[in-house]
């Protein structure tokens, strides 16, 4: 309890860092930050399962990076909101292209963390 | 450099919303591949309430400068998961629900989308005539 509390915590702020980093660096009304977070988020916790899978992923590193850590660094409510409001300031294309990156990269990257996991765990 | 109280009204929501994700997760367990309903549910809710919030925030003269770090930023962004929704739909994936991995997309996309749009219409139009 007390490690996912650490982890969702360390993670929220290193998201907010982020974010705020990558939207001073990417002037853009494209949520980047937000991508990023959720792409770095799903490789760490696809690659976390694949240890898990493959034995001995001790249960103190599932707590604190897996359910705390990489759940408090990625978010679907900020991604939900900032699709809505691309929606809704009339930029639906960007709407359409964060709902399209966010899936497909994020799932790409979860894969790679996995595939990895598969590799360096044998 | 972000001013320390709203680093560790993040943290303290990330901490909340975090340890209210895993609770549910433990309240309501799914096995490997199979349609993961608490990480679900937990967006959608998530979604909802992020909606409701944001509405609340811009149609507020002057709100707390805390609020949106510690609910939105902490308790919703720790509540909601973007990396457990991949990997509970690879899981599917890798176990032979192909079907059911792209329907958990789907799902997880379409509730959560209309979740936030609930959620900011439903609270704009409970404040219309507030004044601001």
């Amino acid at each position: 309890m007390v490690l996912v509390a650490l982890g969702g915590a360390a993670g929220s702020i290193l998201r907010y860092l982020t974010d705020r980093k990558i939207q001073q660096w990417r002037d853009s009304p494209f949520p980047f930050g937000t991508l990023t977070v959720n792409i770095a988020g799903s490789f760490i916790l696809g690659f976390l399962s694949g240890w898990l899978l493959h034995g001995a992923e001790p249960s103190s590193v599932r707590a604190l990076v897996a359910v705390g850590f990489c759940g408090g660094l990625t978010t679907f409510s900020t991604f939900g909101y900032e699709t809505v409001r691309l929606f809704l300031e009339k930029t639906r294309l960007y709407a359409v292209l964060n709902v399209v990156a966010t899936v497909l990269a994020g799932l790409t990257s979860g894969a790679l963390g996995l595939l990895l996991a598969t590799g360096v765990f044998p | 450099m972000p001013r320390w109280d709203v680093l560790l009204a993040i943290g303290a929501g990330g901490a909340l919303g975090s340890l209210a994700r895993y609770g549910l997760s433990v309240a309501i367990p799914h096995a490997r591949g199979e349609f993961a309903v608490a990480t679900l549910l937990t967006n959608a809710l998530g979604c909802l309430l992020i909606g409701v919030l944001m509405a609340v925030l811009t149609t507020t003269a002057r709100p707390h400068h805390l609020l949106r770090p510690f609910l939105g930023v902490g308790i919703l962004g720790g509540f909601t998961t973007f990396s457990t929704f991949v990997t509970d739909t690879l899981d599917a994936a890798t176990t032979g629900r192909l079907v059911g991995s792209l329907a958990y997309v789907a799902a997880s996309l379409l509730l959560c989308l209309t979740a936030v749009a609930a959620g900011l219409a439903a609270t704009r139009m409970l404040r219309k005539g507030r004044p601001e």
